[in-house]
C-alpha cells in the first residue's frame, strides 16, 4: 500500500509485524511462514471489521485512495480489447473522460468513464479527472455511436465534479452536461452505470443516467462533493466531513433510497488491496444486467428508463402547512 | 409599456413584491450598479430597470408573471406540492423539515417553482417560473416534479412551454435526490420533442448549477435578461476555485451570447413582445414531417388556438 488512509492507523503495528515476518519467511524459515499465515488471518479479520464500520467521510477517503482502481484500470482488467477513441469532434480531446469500444465477457460494449490518473503527471494531464465541456461532448458522441450501431453502453463513474472555470463556462459547461443527460435519457440501447469511486454533481450525472446503476461497496454518490457542499452550506470547505455525514452519500444510503440497483462487494480492506478481484466482481455484476437488458424491446427499455427518472424522489401533495 | 405593471396588475407603488415586502414604503432605491438614487415610482414604472444604467433588478415571480402574461390569464396548477425532506437533512442541529414552513412564509409560495397555464397576446402557453425568494430558487424533488408536470402538461395540451429560471441550482438539503431532478426534468423534455411543441427558456439573474445544466439549457430558444449571471458554477464557487475576483461581465448574459450559448439578450421591456412573436412563428407549423395530404388536414389543432387535445 503506498499510503494508508488515516483511519487505518490502528493497524499499522500489525502491518509492520506482518512485513517483518514476511521478510523472515522469504529466507525459508518455516516458523516465520506459519507466523505470516496467522498474522495475515488476523489482519483480514481486523480489516473486515474496520471496513464494515466506515463512516461516510472515511468512505470518501477510500473512494479517493490513490491506489484504488479507476475506470481506465477496469477497462484494462474487467474488460478486454478496449480501443480508446479520442475527441469531441468539435474542439478538443478532454483526457478527464475516456471511452471507446471494448468487450465484456464476449459482448461488445461502448464504455465511457472518468479518468483521474494515479500519479502527479497523469493527474495533471487529466485535470484531476474534472471534465470540461469537451469531455461531456466526447461522451455524448460515444453514446450516439453506440446507439447507431446497437451496442450497449457501460459507464464507469469516478469524479470529484465537473471542472470549474471561466473558460469552461464560455464553452458551455452547463449545455454540455444537459445535452449528455438528455442523450442518455432517450438513448435507444441499454445503459448500465457503475460508480467505482466518487460520483459528484452534474459531472457524474452527465454520464450516469442508466437502466441499471451499481455502486462499489465503498463508493459515494452526491449532489456535490462534500467540500463543495460544505462551502455552500457553511461557507467552509473544511466542514466536508460533516457534509458527507449530513448528505447521506454512501452506496448503502443509495440502495436504501432506491437510487441504485445493487452494491458490488469489495475485496476485504477495499478495492485497492486487490484490484484484480474487484475487476472480476465488477464484470460478474454487470454481465447479467446486460444479459437481461438486451432482451427488452426498445420501447419497453425507454419506457422503463423514463419511469425510473420521472418517478424519482418523494414529495408531499395536497396538504397545507 | 412604461406603466405596464401598474396598468396590468393594479399594484400600489412600490408594488407588493413578495420578496421585498419588508421595505414597502421606500421612496428612493439605490442602484447597485451605477449607485444612482432612483425615485421608486419611476423605477417601478420602468419594470425595475435602472433608467440610468439599464441594470435589471430581480423581479419576484408574481411580477414576472404580470410582466409576461395577459392580465388575469394565469391559472396556477399543483400549488400544493411540497418537499418531503427526502434525506431527513439536518444542518447545525436544525431539521430541514422544520424550516420548510418558514421558507414558504418568507417566499410566498410553497416551493421554488410556480407553474400553470396562461396566455401571451392571446396565445396559450404553459408557464413555469422560479421563485428566487424560496431558497434561492433551488431545485429539490418538489421543484423538479413541478417542472416535469409543466412539461407534461405542455405536451398533453400541445401548448408551447415557457420556463423562466432564476436558481442557485440543486438544493443541497435534498442530497442526491436534488441531483436526480436534473435527469427527471431533462427526461420529461423528451415528451415535447415527440409532439413537436416549442420550449422557450428564459434565463434571468442568476441561473446556475443543476438548473442551468439540465432543462434551462435545453430550450429550443434561449433568451437571457441583460446582466444576468449564467454559469454552471456560481460566482462564489468560481472565485474560490480560481482564487481571484471575477472580471466584470464573466458568465454574464452578454458573454454567453458572444460565446453562442444563448440566442439573444433581451431587455425586460421587450421580453413580452419578443416571446409573443416567437410563439406565433414557432407554434404554427406549415409542415409536419410524416403527415401528408389528408393526414395533415386531420393533424393536431394549431398550437395558436391552444386547444386541449383529446388525451387531456
Amino acid at each position: 500500500m503506498p499510503i494508508s488512509p488515516e483511519f487505518e492507523a490502528p493497524l499499522a503495528e500489525l502491518q509492520e509485524e506482518l512485513d517483518r515476518a514476511k521478510v523472515t519467511a522469504a529466507t525459508g524459515n518455516l516458523d516465520a511462514t506459519r507466523v505470516v499465515e496467522r498474522l495475515q488471518g488476523e489482519m483480514q479479520g481486523k480489516l473486515r471489521a474496520l471496513y464494515a464500520g466506515l463512516n461516510p467521510w472515511q468512505k470518501v477517503q477510500v473512494a479517493r485512495h490513490i491506489a484504488r482502481p479507476q475506470p481506465l484500470d477496469y477497462l484494462r482488467s474487467a474488460f478486454t480489447d478496449f480501443v480508446e477513441l479520442h475527441g469531441d469532434r468539435r474542439f478538443a480531446d478532454d483526457r478527464a473522460i475516456v471511452g471507446g469500444p471494448a468487450s465484456l465477457d464476449g459482448r461488445s460494449v461502448i464504455v465511457v468513464g472518468h479518468a483521474k490518473g494515479h500519479d502527479t503527471q497523469e493527474r495533471a494531464l487529466r485535470n484531476f479527472g474534472m471534465p470540461g465541456p469537451e469531455g461531456f461532448r466526447k461522451a455524448e458522441r460515444l453514446f450516439r455511436l453506440a446507439e447507431k450501431l446497437g451496442i450497449p453502453v457501460v459507464t464507469l463513474i469516478d469524479v470529484f465534479g465537473a471542472n470549474v472555470g471561466v473558460a469552461d463556462e464560455e464553452r458551455g459547461q452547463g449545455e454540455a452536461i444537459a445535452s449528455s443527460i438528455a442523450a442518455l435519457c432517450s438513448l435507444r440501447v441499454p445503459v448500465v452505470s457503475v460508480v467505482t469511486g466518487e460520483a459528484n454533481s452534474g459531472g457524474a450525472l452527465a454520464i450516469a443516467v442508466a437502466d441499471r446503476i451499481l455502486m462499489l461497496e465503498h463508493s459515494t454518490f452526491s449532489v456535490a462533493s462534500p467540500e463543495a457542499a460544505a462551502a455552500i452550506l457553511w461557507h467552509s470547505a473544511k466542514r466536508a466531513p460533516e457534509a458527507a455525514e449530513a448528505m447521506k452519500i454512501t452506496a448503502q444510503d443509495m440502495l436504501a433510497f432506491g437510487i441504485i440497483d445493487g452494491i458490488i462487494p469489495e475485496p476485504i480492506g477495499g478495492a485497492h488491496r486487490d484490484p484484480m478481484a474487484a475487476a472480476q466482481r465488477l464484470r460478474d455484476a454487470v454481465t447479467p444486467l446486460l444479459d437481461e437488458l438486451v432482451h427488452l424491446g426498445t420501447a419497453d427499455l425507454l419506457d422503463r428508463r423514463y419511469r425510473r427518472y420521472r418517478d424519482l424522489g418523494p414529495y408531499v401533495e395536497g396538504t397545507g402547512t | 409599456m412604461k406603466d405596464l405593471f401598474r396598468r396590468r396588475s393594479g399594484f400600489p407603488l412600490p408594488f407588493g413584491d413578495r420578496g421585498q415586502r419588508e421595505q414597502p414604503d421606500r421612496l428612493w432605491i439605490l442602484c447597485p450598479s451605477c449607485h444612482e438614487q432612483l425615485y421608486a415610482k419611476e423605477y417601478v414604472d420602468n419594470l425595475r430597470v435602472c433608467p440610468k444604467c439599464r441594470y435589471h433588478f430581480k423581479l419576484s415571480y408574481s411580477e414576472r408573471l404580470d410582466l409576461l402574461l395577459d392580465p388575469g390569464s394565469f391559472e396556477e396548477h399543483d400549488r400544493e406540492i411540497r418537499s418531503s425532506d427526502p434525506i431527513h437533512f439536518h444542518r447545525d442541529g436544525v431539521a430541514y423539515a422544520d424550516k420548510l414552513p418558514e421558507y414558504e412564509r418568507q417566499a410566498g409560495s410553497p416551493e421554488s417553482v410556480v407553474y400553470g397555464t396562461g396566455a401571451i397576446e392571446d396565445l396559450g402557453v404553459v408557464v413555469a417560473v422560479n421563485n428566487f425568494a424560496f431558497q434561492a430558487g433551488t431545485m429539490g424533488v418538489a421543484a423538479g416534479e413541478k417542472i416535469a408536470r409543466a412539461i407534461e402538461l405542455a405536451a398533453r395540451r400541445r401548448l408551447p412551454l415557457l420556463i423562466i429560471s432564476a436558481s442557485g441550482g440543486a438544493r443541497q438539503d435534498e442530497g442526491v435526490y436534488a441531483l436526480m431532478q436534473m435527469a427527471k426534468t431533462t427526461a420529461a423534455l423528451s415528451q415535447l420533442g415527440r409532439v413537436g411543441v416549442p420550449y422557450l427558456s428564459i434565463l434571468t439573474d442568476a441561473t446556475t448549477g443543476g438548473v442551468l445544466a439540465s432543462y434551462a439549457m435545453r430550450g429550443d430558444v434561449i433568451i437571457a435578461e441583460p446582466g444576468a449571471f449564467i454559469g454552471f458554477a456560481g460566482p462564489r464557487v468560481i472565485e474560490q476555485t480560481i482564487k481571484q475576483k471575477l472580471p466584470p461581465g464573466t458568465a454574464s448574459a452578454e458573454s454567453m451570447l458572444e460565446h453562442g450559448m444563448v440566442d439573444m439578450v433581451c431587455p425586460r421591456a421587450d421580453l413580452r413582445p419578443t416571446i409573443a412573436r416567437l410563439l406565433r412563428l414557432l407554434g404554427n407549423p406549415a409542415y409536419r414531417p410524416g403527415l401528408h395530404g389528408a393526414d395533415a388536414a386531420r393533424a393536431e389543432p394549431s398550437l395558436l388556438r391552444g386547444e386541449p387535445s383529446l388525451a387531456d
